[in-house]
């Protein structure tokens, strides 16, 4: 194991605002034995240990992936703990003991008060409920009959539901990072929602807060059945900074006939200091099934942390007619490296797809946009679009552009546009002359590029994605 | 017009400035009071832009030696955006375009930006519309400009009223027009000229960064002086345009000679104390 990785793996807390926790951890590595405690540890049925042997033994047999655009030192999975039992996070009495470079981070960001102490792990009881917030949900969803609890939860209460589908989108031997999250995962999310319902709020994991933290190697699983629909709102703008420097989700989507999922990620992990040093590989693996006729998936992403994101968020339009979306800002900056982009399969007839990627890339960062676009033999009349566009901030950053473009059928029409820009000084100067300083100036000019995108997001996902944006670009020019 | 007693607005004493490292700028000086009106003319290289866009503070040039003050204060001392909140403005000869921004946020940013140095509350959208409208109207530019990307695609009359348009709405105390009137059909330059005219009082200044004559018939100014190789060569009335029209730079005796800039300042501070 090398210096830098071991330096990565076994660095201390920074952030200091969780201490004295009650650990059951496992020892480091990965065996049979690992994960049939696993297993054991979470009373899973005999079903789900021979999902996750499966997936082991696969895993054994499969080479780490070679051909993304990424850097980085050999990842020694046996210097892993890979169990650590459910535990509360210890609370802090007040904000003054918050870290305060989180503090300011949260003011920036514009988050609100109650929330910042949520995020910060302060006691919030008093001042906002969230535990009786996540339950007035949970009554008010269980009423229309939607499922929406941890994957753990889901496991013991609806294990039919999990067994269905689990494994259906992405198989246990899919890749190299599915297969070990297939084996080792602790938790992670589970929706359900039931046919013909429209899910009457956006679905936040925010609203999971309370529930155990769910780990580097995260599973979730979202089904709508027919005529139901959905939205997704996955992880928050506040920095999520984590001890994990390995994270490999898992992140399956089924949608039956007419059903609608819109699964939206605002994103902003720890992407290590501007000398790259620390940061989170984050290696995931989402992919939804559009297996009814008319059904929708669509992704929206805004990716602004992880030192490495290696992240291919994908739809198979099985159904016919059915539409498959996939709207990304990738943001690098000092040393960060992304390769992350989209698959659309096209399997049925007159299948729609749209791809909007936007990549920003400043410091000495490097950004990669790949995409596969594939028209089945069987996708007569299908149509995709894809627009990719890169924005350059300082001359030492690197943007790359991969389309896969693999067209079987006569009818199908596969539409492919790019485009590279850079922030030049003097539009910089051009702004400074109207008194405008060069944070504020980049903002404006990322939001204006970002714009196609953010529509896409719930609103105010949206306004705090535009400030994150700002901030995560900060001290990047001038 | 010239107000004998007003104060000194720019100050400008011996500036050297390179760009890439050749000298431009070889000892140049200035004295603009409030209230003048001054038109920078020369040829080509002669250092007419480099000056505007030296005050502006582009990073480009490099300030080799050399004051220059607004007001008694060090402009050189502020960062670019500083010496614009300060006052000072410059209208580009080729305004930049910034795809993706709508221009009336652009505008809006940089007015609000101006309102809260100064300790005013910020337009919100629905006023900041009203007022630019308003603003909008003396120049004759139809709305739709708001909604279109800063300058992207704009035609070059359009762009340099869309300048004029930001002078309007920041109310600079000094005032640098670079070539302004490049490009504009005699319709336009008049329009351009009227909103310059109308936003120009006693207690601002303008400078006009200029070729050609044609654009003093419209804004006529109080000293005209002339460029070359760095510096000013030649300082007099509204009169020296018209001379310089008709004989050329060689004509009026702008060859550069050693000391010439120092002697022409002591005649324009001359002039500036006979009403």
């Amino acid at each position: 194991m090398s210096a830098a990785l071991q330096q990565l793996v076994n660095q201390p807390y920074k952030h200091g605002f969780v201490t004295d926790i009650e650990s059951d951890v496992a020892p480091k590595g990965l065996s049979e034995d690992t994960i049939r405690m696993i297993s054991a540890k979470k009373n899973e049925p005999a079903w789900l240990l021979e999902f996750r042997l499966g997936a082991y033994r696969t895993w054994l047999q499969m080479a780490e992936p070679a051909w993304p655009n990424l850097h980085y030192p050999k990842i020694d999975f046996q210097a892993i703990s890979y169990y650590a039992a459910p535990r509360q996070k210890a609370k802090l009495k007040s904000m003054d003991e918050v870290d305060p470079e989180l503090l300011r981070t949260f003011e920036k960001l514009g988050v609100p008060l109650h929330e910042r102490m949520a995020l910060a792990g302060v006691a919030v009881d008093v001042i906002f409920d969230s535990v009786s917030v996540a339950t007035t949900y949970k009554h008010k969803l269980a009423e229309v009959g939607i499922i929406f609890c941890s994957m753990s939860e889901a496991v013991q209460q609806h294990p039919e539901l999990v067994q269905k589908y689990l494994g259906t989108v992405v198989p246990q031997a899919d890749n190299y990072y599915a297969a070990l999250n297939s084996a080792v995962f602790t938790d992670g999310s589970f929706c359900f929602i039931p046919k013909g319902v429209k899910c009457p709020m956006d679905l936040s994991t925010y609203f999971r807060i309370n529930t155990e933290e769910s780990g580097q190697f995260e599973r979730t699983l979202i089904v709508a059945e027919e005529g139901a629909s959905v939205s997704y709102l996955e992880g928050c703008t506040a920095p999520a900074f984590s001890t994990n420097q390995l994270h490999a989700a898992v992140v399956e989507l089924v949608a039956l006939d007419d059903a609608d999922i819109k699964y939206s990620t605002v994103q902003n992990w720890y992407a290590g200091d501007e000398n790259g040093v620390g940061g989170i590989y984050n290696f995931v693996t989402k992919r939804g099934l559009a297996k009814g006729v008319n059904s929708r998936i669509s992704w929206t992403q805004v990716e602004t942390g992880s030192a490495i994101t290696w992240k291919y968020p994908s739809v198979v339009l099985r159904g016919d007619n059915s539409v498959g979306e996939f709207y990304s800002v990738a943001v690098t900056n000092h040393l960060q490296q992304a390769d992350t982009g989209t698959k659309m399969i096209h399997l049925g007839k007159n299948t729609r797809s749209t791809i909007i990627s936007k990549g920003i890339s400043a410091g000495r960062s490097s950004n990669s946009y790949r995409g596969l676009v594939r028209m089945a033999p069987t996708a007569a009349g299908a149509r995709n679009h894809s627009q990719c566009d890169s924005m350059l901030i300082g001359d030492q950053s690197g943007a790359h552009t991969f389309p896969y473009i693999d067209v079987r059928n006569r009818t199908a029409r596969v539409e492919h546009e790019a485009s590279t820009s850079k922030i030049g000084e003097d539009q910089l100067f051009y702004f400074a002359q109207r008194g405008v300083g060069a944070e504020a100036a980049v903002s404006m000019i990322i939001n204006g590029f970002c714009k196609e995108v953010f529509q896409q997001l719930p609103m105010e996902f949206a306004v705090e994605a535009t400030k994150l944006l700002g901030f995560k670009l900060e001290g990047s020019v001038g | 017009m010239i107000h004998p007693h007003s104060p000194v607005l720019l100050e400008v004493r011996g500036l050297c400035a390179s760009v890439n490292g050749v000298e431009i700028l070889k000892g140049l000086d200035i004295t603009v009071r409030r209230g003048e009106v001054h038109a920078i003319m020369g040829p080509n290289g002669s250092g007419k832009s480099t000056f505007a866009k030296v005050l502006a503070g582009h990073a480009a040039y490099a300030v080799t030696a050399g004051t220059a003050q607004l007001d008694g204060q060090d402009l050189f001392a502020l960062a670019p955006e500083a010496r614009a909140l300060a006052g000072v403005f410059l209208a580009f000869q080729y305004p930049i375009e910034i795809p993706g921004v709508a221009n009336s946020q652009f505008l809006r940013l940089a007015y609000n930006t101006l309102q809260t140095q100064r300790g005013q509350d910020e337009l919100d959208p629905l006023e900041f519309d009203d007022f630019v409208r308003e603003k909008m109207k003396s120049l004759e530019m139809s709305p739709e400009f708001l909604g279109r990307s800063v300058n992207e695609g704009f035609s070059g009359g359009e762009k340099k009223r869309n300048e004029i348009l930001q002078m309007a709405l920041l109310e600079p105390r000094l005032a640098i027009l670079d070539e302004t009137d490049s490009g504009l059909d005699i319709d336009a330059l008049r329009i351009v000229s009227h909103g310059v005219n109308q936003l120009h009082h006693r207690d601002n200044a303008i400078v006009l960064v200029t070729h050609y004559q044609r654009l003093l018939n419209y804004i006529v100014p109080d000293f005209v002086h002339v460029m070359d190789a760095g510096r000013i060569v030649k300082t007099g009335g509204k009169e020296l345009a018209l001379e310089l029209e008709e004989r050329g730079y060689e004509g009026v005796g702008a060859e550069h000679l050693p000391g010439h800039g120092a002697r022409h300042r002591a005649q324009a501070v001359a002039v500036a104390v006979t009403p």
